[in-house]
């Protein structure tokens, strides 16, 4: 009888210990956010044909006219903004650390909304930037709003 | 009898010796020794180079006086000045001496006792004193204004003739005239009517004063970008080094891979009279086939040959190097090779992603009969620092403004971080 309550006891206790870590690693997922390698990978693919040619391979942009997108807020701020830079372009100067930026970025409206769901995901955790992933409804909400 | 003839023969020698040996002092004070390390540049075996100042702003394009004083344009302004004055000492250094212009911009040219600079939309002429020193520096004479500036293409390079007029370069604020300016198969608006005010060299006079597109003419269209140039003295002529169109692969996938768009089309230098037209956007010219090819925004497959009302280039360039300086050679202390030919200040390419960026040289131009004559080479290279930064694009220093000193050195602007380079011939 003893040694039957202390299995229930000792079942108990790790079944309560694990369940907290199960909380715990919950909590950790929401915080740094696990972006899928598939949506990483379209996201580089879209970056390397559509955004690579005036961004650069290193997401450092061109003096006077590509602005960088390493860490500045236009790409790790409001999402609902960088969402529109993607789909309408961008006709305005930019002045990011005391350099500006005047380059003409046309629409991309073009891509589909996982498309550029992916690409934003990817930029806003390539070049040093972590920030959360930029979901399709997201997308589909803004451009929808657009219309 | 004698004795009288004696002592003027003495005093001249006296003289001649005195004036001689005030030469020699004279030309080892123009000659500087170079840096160590020739300032961080590549250089043609016979070469030097050296540092001259460090301005830490944009500086573009640059004026040296024979007494030693450079006035460098600055692309914005810093603490109230768009134009710093430096003094150079006897081992070539100089220092910071003033500065005055509110207003930043990139051309600048000294003519005729007088020194012209430009902002994006006007331009203002300075009276120097017999030293070359600017007299009023706080009431320049505005005798351009108006003139269209976008936000890219915006600068205005200048030039004067021996006649009188100077020529002002007035970039379109476009890249090929494109519906939607950069965009994916985006078409080209019909007939481009930016040409009428942007997209060429205009021509007025240097004498009058509040002038605009009215009282200007057309000299030149179909110049998508000009940011070097400068007049020809053994031609008489105006060259420019125009900047080509980007994007052939990001606006027409279908039609160039990335291959192509990194080397098409060519950084064109055109030799130019009154009334003509290079033809941007209508076409552009590709160094590889050696035609003049009608843009894909005007009905072109890369393949079809424009129209041969427009003019063919004297040099064709490989793609997007950005020639931000010209200057021809008429010094005399490089070898005579140099005598007549053009150095251009290539600032760099970025339109030339995924593939490795090209250009941050000074290249030289041989040049015969006013005529190029010969192969281009590079003549300045390095200012990036290393092939890789080079080829990433991530230069530390890029060359934009060329001036030549009363001695014949070469001086180079960089606008990173504002380097001034003095380049010299060091072999006797």
């Amino acid at each position: 009888m003893k040694q039957v309550l202390m299995v229930i006891l000792i079942l108990t206790i790790s079944g309560v210990t694990s369940h907290a870590q199960k909380k715990a690693e919950a909590k950790k997922t929401v915080k740094t956010e696990v972006i899928s390698a598939a949506v990483f990978a379209n996201g580089q693919k879209v970056y390397n044909k559509y955004c690579l040619s005036c961004h650069m391979a290193d997401g450092g942009g061109v003096q006077n006219m590509n602005p960088p997108l390493i860490k500045t807020t236009y790409v790790l701020g409001d999402k609902t903004q960088l969402i529109k830079i993607a789909l309408n372009g961008l006709n305005e100067e930019i002045e990011i650390d005391g350099e500006v930026y005047n380059n003409v970025m046309p629409s991309h409206g073009f891509l589909k909304d996982q498309e550029i769901a992916d690409v934003l995901t990817f930029v806003r955790n390539s070049f040093g930037n972590k920030a959360s992933a930029i979901k399709v409804s997201e997308v589909k909400a803004v451009r929808a709003e657009k219309k | 009898m004698k004795k009288s003839l004696l002592i003027p023969v003495l005093l001249s020698a006296m003289a001649f010796v005195a004036l001689y040996s005030f030469k020699n002092i004279s030309d080892s004070n123009s000659k500087p020794a170079p840096d160590a390390d020739n300032a961080g540049l590549k250089l043609p075996e016979g070469f030097g180079a050296l540092k001259v100042a460090e301005l830490g702003a944009n500086a573009r394009h640059l004026v040296v006086t024979p007494q030693g004083d450079i006035y460098v344009k600055l692309a914005r302004a810093k603490e109230g000045k768009g134009i710093i004055v430096l003094h150079e000492n006897s081992d070539g250094k100089a220092q910071v001496t003033g500065g005055f212009g509110n207003y930043g911009g990139t051309g600048i040219y000294m003519k005729d006792g007088y020194l012209y600079a430009s902002s994006n939309q006007e331009v203002f002429k300075y009276k120097l004193d017999a030293k070359n020193k600017v007299i009023n520096p706080d009431k320049p004479e505005k005798i351009i204004t108006g003139l269209k500036a976008g936000r890219q293409h915006e600068t205005k390079s200048l030039v004067l003739d021996n006649n009188g007029n100077v020529y002002v370069n007035i970039g379109v604020n476009s890249n090929s005239c494109q519906e939607q300016d950069r965009g994916l198969r985006s078409p080209g608006i019909k007939g481009c009517p930016l040409l009428d005010s942007m997209a060429g060299i205009w021509q007025f006079k240097a004498k009058e004063l509040n002038q605009s597109y009215g009282e200007g003419i057309r000299f030149a269209t179909g110049l998508r970008n000009v940011v070097g140039l400068d007049w020809n003295q053994q031609n008489n002529q105006l060259f420019v080094m125009q900047h080509g169109r980007d994007n052939l692969n990001s606006s027409w996938p279908e039609l160039y891979n990335e291959k192509e768009s990194a080397e098409l089309p060519a950084e064109c230098l055109y030799a130019l009279k009154q009334g003509d037209n290079a033809g941007w956007p209508f076409m552009y010219y590709d160094q590889i086939q050696h035609k003049k090819i009608v843009s894909p925004e005007y009905g072109g497959d890369k393949k079809k040959e424009a129209d041969s009302k427009y003019i063919d280039p004297a040099v064709a360039f490989p793609g997007h190097m950005a020639p931000n300086g010209l200057l021809f050679y008429t010094g005399s202390m490089f070898p005579e090779k140099y005598k007549n030919g053009a150095f251009i200040a290539f600032h760099g390419s970025w339109n030339r992603a995924p593939e490795p960026q090209k250009g941050y040289f000074v290249v030289f131009q041989p040049f015969k009969d006013g005529k190029p004559s010969g192969n281009w080479e590079v003549f300045a290279d390095n200012f990036a620092g290393t092939p890789e930064k080079a080829a990433a694009g991530r230069a530390d220093h890029r060359p934009c403004g060329l001036a030549q000193g009363a001695d014949g050195s070469l001086y180079v602007t960089d606008d990173v971080k504002g380097t001034v380079y003095r380049i010299v011939y060091t072999k006797k």
